[in-house]
């Protein structure tokens, strides 16, 4: 029987072939309501729960705000403690430029890995660095913070800040960035290198499933006019997958600024602001890690209020890069 | 199914099997300085008594918080409440054991104890005033031995601890343009320096950065092998760290010059005293609103003063003086009474 479902008619046809298969049992109609709702339920909490978190942080820290002010908050660079005195521009500025070097390294590295895996790489070696790559999401934060302090803190201090400070050490612009006083090893450049490493996972998966995407055709066509794999890579894929790029590298940015345990370890927990990369510094979420076991009153207002910065600030993040992975067109 | 009732069944079996026979536990939560030690202490005291002990180490700052919301029985802090604090939340406060905080170093043939430091020079290195360890004034304290010609890199605690209060307490002590600039607290607005997190991340810090110098607990220098400086005490003598001094330093000390002997143990009289010395404190309510459990708390204590001072030199912390748990115990005596005014401690000195 050759049935002409519509828009229109497809409730009729519904209950036409139930009805010729078996007898429309009242129950379904109930638990199909109570399912609804449940899912309902389970959408608002989360709802509930996101507004719920952002209204106690704006109530915790709202003594802080209204002592003062959001702009003064915000731009002021003392954090003292025994004065009682909060500034919050260290800070945010040690998220903001961790986060940076992050992308900056991690950014070109996780697109290689994408480009090798769907493009160049034989099939026997898919699986092993596919793999390889997702296993870097799985290793513990904290465990990249104690890899950072004992192994990658001392080479850096070795390899990189001895040589660049006999390089840089009264050059201008370059000495001001690059000169370390001390060559610890810990610092925000250390800090941003471990969240590179944090990120490349996220930003590679993404951009490799994106590149994927991309009709088989598209590539195809390319290659039998004569481009080249980079020519290929440059002006087909990338263009097409340009969109979502951006929004996976936000994904990886929501993930870096974030980030608490590897960066506390490795930040050196100064609570300066330096105009070098291998200077110690904070980031918000090292210094609430730090400072919150111990703090009352006006010190913990301060602490909840720089959480509600950093999850503002994360929040606009993983919005945008939400939208612009959305609008992937499909063929 | 059958496998789901085993489980289901052992389960049952495992949890009936656990449930405590004796007293219910007492809980406290706060400082993590002496952890370890109640740790330990309340293991050898169920297996005498059958109480157990539950203590959360969540921080000075969060064992004051939980005591003052009643959540526990008994808080725990390190750097001690002031009179007022006491008086006004109802709260009686005792110390229960001793730490030392000592500076450690890791300077190119530096021997251990070898390095003499004074405190003015101690908290001019932290202000960064003193930035090379060739200074003349390092070198004055330091006759004979060879001092590099490098930075000073000053490693202090990241997190907010008890052992920077006692630290910074020392420095206000004995500078006055420490005490006017930075003051004392569980953070300070550090000029110069790195932070490490906990005293193993200063520990770990100093270890790997060359001519650092840091301050940890005397048990983390001890169990890490750094190389520990000597410092110079009020009456002008060079001591170094060991429990001996410790002692000396509380030996000393008049424990009812402050509320609830929350005196400051830094810079004590004595040719023996080591300067920087401080305790660990509880707080518990003066008429708690469930007072067989407070009970119990002043018998833990009480058990911990007469038979845990071995435990604890084991872990490296100092015992109280004996003179000192009994001032203590006649405090419990007069101090804390259940809702008909009768004392919950015995108060019989041992």
């Amino acid at each position: 029987m050759h049935t002409q479902v519509t828009a229109g008619s497809v409730g009729q046809g519904e209950v036409a072939l139930s009805q010729a298969a078996s007898p429309r049992r009242p129950a379904l109609a109930v638990s199909d309501q109570v399912f609804r709702a449940a899912a309902l339920a389970c959408a608002l909490l989360v709802l509930t729960v996101l507004v719920g978190i952002l209204a106690s942080m704006l109530y915790g820290g709202w003594p802080v705000f209204r002592e003062f002010g959001l702009v003064d908050f915000v731009a002021g660079s003392t954090w003292d403690v025994n004065n009682d005195r909060y500034g919050a521009w260290p800070a945010i500025a040690g998220t903001l430029s961790t986060a940076l070097i992050a992308l900056v390294l991690g950014v070109p590295i996780s697109l290689g890995i994408a480009v090798f895996l769907t493009q160049l790489s034989p099939p026997w070696l898919k699986r092993p660095i596919g793999t390889a790559v997702e296993i870097l999401a799985a290793v513990p934060s904290i465990v990249y913070g104690m890899w950072g302090l004992f192994v990658l803190a001392p080479l850096v201090a070795a390899y990189v800040q001895v040589p660049l400070n006999q390089v840089v050490e009264g050059l201008p612009i370059v000495g001001t960035i690059l000169y370390s006083q001390v060559p610890s090893g810990t610092g925000i450049a250390t800090a941003g290198v471990i969240l590179a490493f944090m990120i490349i996972p996220f930003i590679a998966s993404v951009t490799r499933d994106m590149f994927d995407q991309i009709p088989t055709v598209l590539r195809e066509s390319a290659y039998g006019i004569g481009c080249t794999t980079w020519e290929v890579v440059r002006h087909v894929l990338v263009p097409q997958a340009g969109v979502s790029i951006i929004g996976a590298i936000m994904l990886g940015l929501g993930r870096a600024l974030g980030e608490t345990m590897a960066v506390t370890f490795v930040v050196g927990n100064a609570n300066r602001l330096s105009a070098s990369i291998f200077e110690p510094g904070s980031t918000i979420a090292s210094r609430i890690a730090n400072e919150f076991n111990e703090a009352l009153g006006l010190q913990m207002s301060a602490l909840i209020a720089l959480g509600c910065v950093l999850f503002v600030v994360t929040f606009v993040v993983l919005a945008v890069a939400r939208a612009l992975i959305a609008r992937v067109k499909v063929y | 199914m059958k496998l789901h009732h085993a489980i289901f069944g052992t389960a049952l079996a495992l949890a009936a099997a656990s449930a405590p026979a004796a007293a219910a536990d007492i809980t406290g939560a706060g400082a993590t300085f002496p952890f370890p030690l109640y740790s330990k202490w309340a293991e050898a005291y169920k297996k005498e008594t059958g109480t157990g002990l539950n203590y959360q180490s969540i921080g000075s700052g969060g064992g004051i918080r939980q005591i003052k919301a009643k959540t526990v029985d008994f808080g725990a802090t390190d750097s001690p409440l002031k009179g007022d604090d006491l008086e006004k939340s109802g709260l009686v406060q005792f110390p229960t054991v001793l730490g030392g905080v000592v500076p450690i170093v890791n300077v190119q043939g530096i021997q251990d104890g070898q390095l003499k430091l004074s405190g003015e020079v101690l908290a001019d290195i932290y202000r960064g005033q003193v930035k090379k360890w060739n200074d003349p004034r390092i070198a004055e304290l330091n006759q004979g031995v060879s001092l590099p010609d490098a930075n000073i890199t000053p490693v202090y605690r990241s997190d907010g601890s008890g052992t920077t209060s006692i630290f910074t307490d020392y420095l206000s002590n004995v500078s006055a343009d420490w005490k006017q600039q930075l003051g004392t607290g569980t953070t300070v607005n550090w000029p110069v320096g790195l932070g490490g997190k906990g005293n193993e991340g200063v520990a770990a810090t100093v270890k790997q950065v060359v001519n650092a110098i840091g301050y940890v607990e005397y048990a983390y220098a001890k169990q890490n092998k750094m190389p520990v400086a000597q410092m110079r005490n009020k009456d002008g003598a060079f001591v170094a760290p060991d429990d001996k001094t410790f002692a000396a330093a509380a030996a000393n000390a008049d424990w009812n010059s402050a509320p609830g002997f929350g005196i400051s143990l830094v810079n004590q009289a004595g040719a023996q005293a080591w300067p920087i010395t401080g305790a660990t404190f509880i707080l518990v309510y003066k008429s708690p609103d469930r007072p067989e459990q407070v009970a119990e708390v002043l018998k833990f204590f009480d058990w911990a003063y007469k038979s845990g001072d071995a435990l604890a030199a084991d872990l490296d912390y100092v015992p109280l003086p004996d003179a000192v748990a009994d001032q203590v115990r006649g405090v419990w005596a007069k101090e804390i009474k259940d809702k008909s005014g009768k004392p919950l401690f015995p108060g019989n000195p041992s």
